[in-house]
């Protein structure tokens, strides 16, 4: 799927009637993990509700991928409360109900991908067809190739549909389009609307913005083992709409730094580097107070300056 | 959609037998298709029987022809190979992969895995004592009465058992790629020193000494009594001996698995 008008179609699922604002079916209360001297998460709360999209947003190295090991039961918690369905995330009553996309470096190369849909099948009471599976993440084709003789956009289609051949409830798709080209990572969103059109729960962990976007209904961002913004995809793009002001002036740092508009400075060189939240009245401001200003730039502020601005959001 | 708890009277339930049935088949069929895992498991014991079943077959050792006693010691490796590579070079690279990590959080049963890769070296087995058996009749006439080859087979087969648990032992403490090259030197010499490659008889006497510290001495005697040679050393004696060794591998690959727990999710 390459037209971009899917991207900003209206997601039915958001203001689908039939949408269960339901309870919680997985929960972290006050959860710490440590390895070692270091601290991956540092007292984290959350709550996935039954139908909906969550996706946890963060650089790498945030958590995130912990968190969903924690959910899992991979992994214990160092300190407070982990539920999947309301009890421990290893019992075979909550992983019948559950599917995963991890990050794995691949599956047995000489097994045919059907025949790998056909042994994750037999793991669940109630599972998908396999050639539901098949055609949900677009693998009719490469059905009877060994695993290893597929490309590696169609490997990650595999992992996905290992995810969904349990006809999960609550999906977890962690990092899912990783080192997928532009084209691949919005077919692969379609696959994913496609599946949970019908009030699925999925967790998504991504660090691309763009990706929460597009699946989720609510975003929680977590930075540094902790979660620092939480709100719609709209409310999220409107606290990370940030622009990146660039200019060679004369002016001081603190004069810019109160300027209207202004997130933070940097000096680079004989330029300043302003982060603000709409680029054109600091532009205006900047003109007016300094004629002599020279080298102007203005671009779209990266992930990294969407985090700077949500955590200062957080701080203030 | 609910998220109530499901009810247990009208909720679906997987069928078990089926699960542990595909388990088995395509881990069978995963390394089958392997060509390194079925080639070094089934035709090279055939063809170490080739060289020396057909240069030393007319001699005799602990009573029996050497014929006999090559078919059976080189059953015991591929036996030993099967079940060493499929548990040791398989965990370690499944855990590497991270597909032992996505089946830890499916719900299929621990215990299914584990039986899975039990039967299939079982099932290599049955086919490499299958090969040997005709290569033997075939070059050196060898022939066993049926109840003594069926005794023979459920030996070996039970042989699986101590060679998976080193196997296993070795999968959780080795890395996908060092696995099978470490693998390799572990067995290669303690199939050697064991007498299964040449008669025991004719290694040195060093050699002769070090064997009984080796499980795979121990099976391979055990092997060879099911066939009528003369034991050196009691049956019991021999699986008393397994027995402490399947042991104390069980107990390294529990320690193992709980260093490596939380690391690779294995």
């Amino acid at each position: 799927m390459t037209n971009p008008a899917a991207m900003t179609a209206p997601r039915s699922r958001r203001t689908h009637p039939h949408v269960p604002s339901g309870g919680v079916v997985a929960e972290l209360r006050g959860v710490r993990k440590d390895y070692g001297t270091v601290q991956a998460l540092r007292g984290i709360d959350l709550q996935v509700r039954s139908g909906e999209v969550l996706a946890l947003l963060g650089p790498n190295g945030a958590g995130k991928t912990t968190t969903v090991g924690l959910l899992l039961g991979l992994l214990r918690p160092t300190a407070g409360y982990v539920a999947l369905f309301g009890g421990d995330p290893q019992r075979t009553d909550a992983k019948v109900r559950i599917g995963a996309m991890l990050q794995i470096s691949g599956v047995p190369a000489t097994l045919k991908v059907r025949e790998h849909l056909e042994l994750f099948a037999s793991y669940y009471p109630a599972p998908l067809p396999v050639a539901r599976a098949l055609e949900l993440a677009d693998l009719t084709e490469v059905a009877h190739r060994p695993y290893g003789k597929i490309s590696g956009g169609q490997k990650q289609r595999v992992h996905f549909a290992l995810a969904l051949i349990g006809n999960p409830d609550l999906l977890f798709l962690d990092e899912p389009t990783t080192g997928l080209d532009v084209g691949a990572r919005r077919a692969f969103w379609q696959q994913v609307r496609d599946f949970i059109g019908s009030g699925r729960t999925v967790v998504l962990t991504t660090h691309y913005l763009e990706e929460a976007d597009a699946l989720a209904d609510r975003i929680v961002v977590v930075d540094h083992g902790a979660v620092i913004a939480e709100g719609t995809p709209a409310e999220i793009k409107a606290r990370t709409a940030g622009r990146r002001v660039h200019a060679v002036t004369g002016l001081e740092l603190d004069v810019v730094r109160a300027l209207d508009g202004v997130v933070s400075v940097e000096r680079n060189g004989a330029a300043l580097e302003i982060l603000a939240s709409r680029a054109e009245p600091v532009v205006r401001e900047l003109l007016q107070r300094d004629p002599a200003l020279r080298d102007l730039e203005v671009g779209g502020a990266g992930l990294e300056d969407a985090f700077l601005a949500l955590t200062k959001g957080s701080q203030a | 959609m609910t998220t109530a708890t499901a009810n247990p009277t009208t909720a679906p339930k997987r069928n078990l037998a089926h699960l542990y049935l595909l388990e088995t088949k395509y881990e069978f069929l995963k390394l089958w298709r392997l060509r390194a895992y079925s080639l070094s498991t089934l035709a090279f014991p055939v063809m170490f029987y080739l060289i020396f079943g057909s240069t030393f077959g007319g001699f005799s050792t602990q009573g029996i022809r050497v014929a006999a006693y090559l078919m059976v010691s080189y059953a015991a490796v591929g036996v030993i190979n099967a079940a060493v590579f499929a548990f040791g070079a398989g965990v370690a690279g499944e855990r590497g992969q991270g597909w032992m990590m996505l089946k830890r959080v499916s719900p299929m049963p621990a215990s299914a895995y584990f039986t899975a890769k039990t039967l299939m070296a079982v099932m290599f087995s049955v086919l490499v004592l299958v090969a040997l058996t005709i290569t033997a009749f075939l070059l050196q006439g060898v022939r066993l009465p049926v109840v003594t080859w069926l005794e023979l087979l459920g030996t070996l087969a039970a042989g699986v058992v101590p060679f998976a648990a080193l196997g296993l032992a070795f999968g959780y403490a080795l890395g996908p790629n060092s696995a099978p090259t470490v693998l390799n030197l572990v067995n290669l010499p303690m199939t050697f020193v064991s007498g299964l490659y040449i008669p025991i008889t004719q290694l040195p006497p060093v050699v002769q000494h070090i064997a009984p510290y080796l499980p795979a001495y121990h099976f391979g005697q055990l092997a060879l009594a099911a066939i009528g040679a003369r034991p050196v050393g009691t049956v019991a004696h021999h699986l008393l001996v397994l027995a402490i060794f399947t042991a104390v591998f069980l107990f390294a690959a529990v320690l193992a698995y709980r260093r490596d727990e939380g690391r690779t999710y294995g």
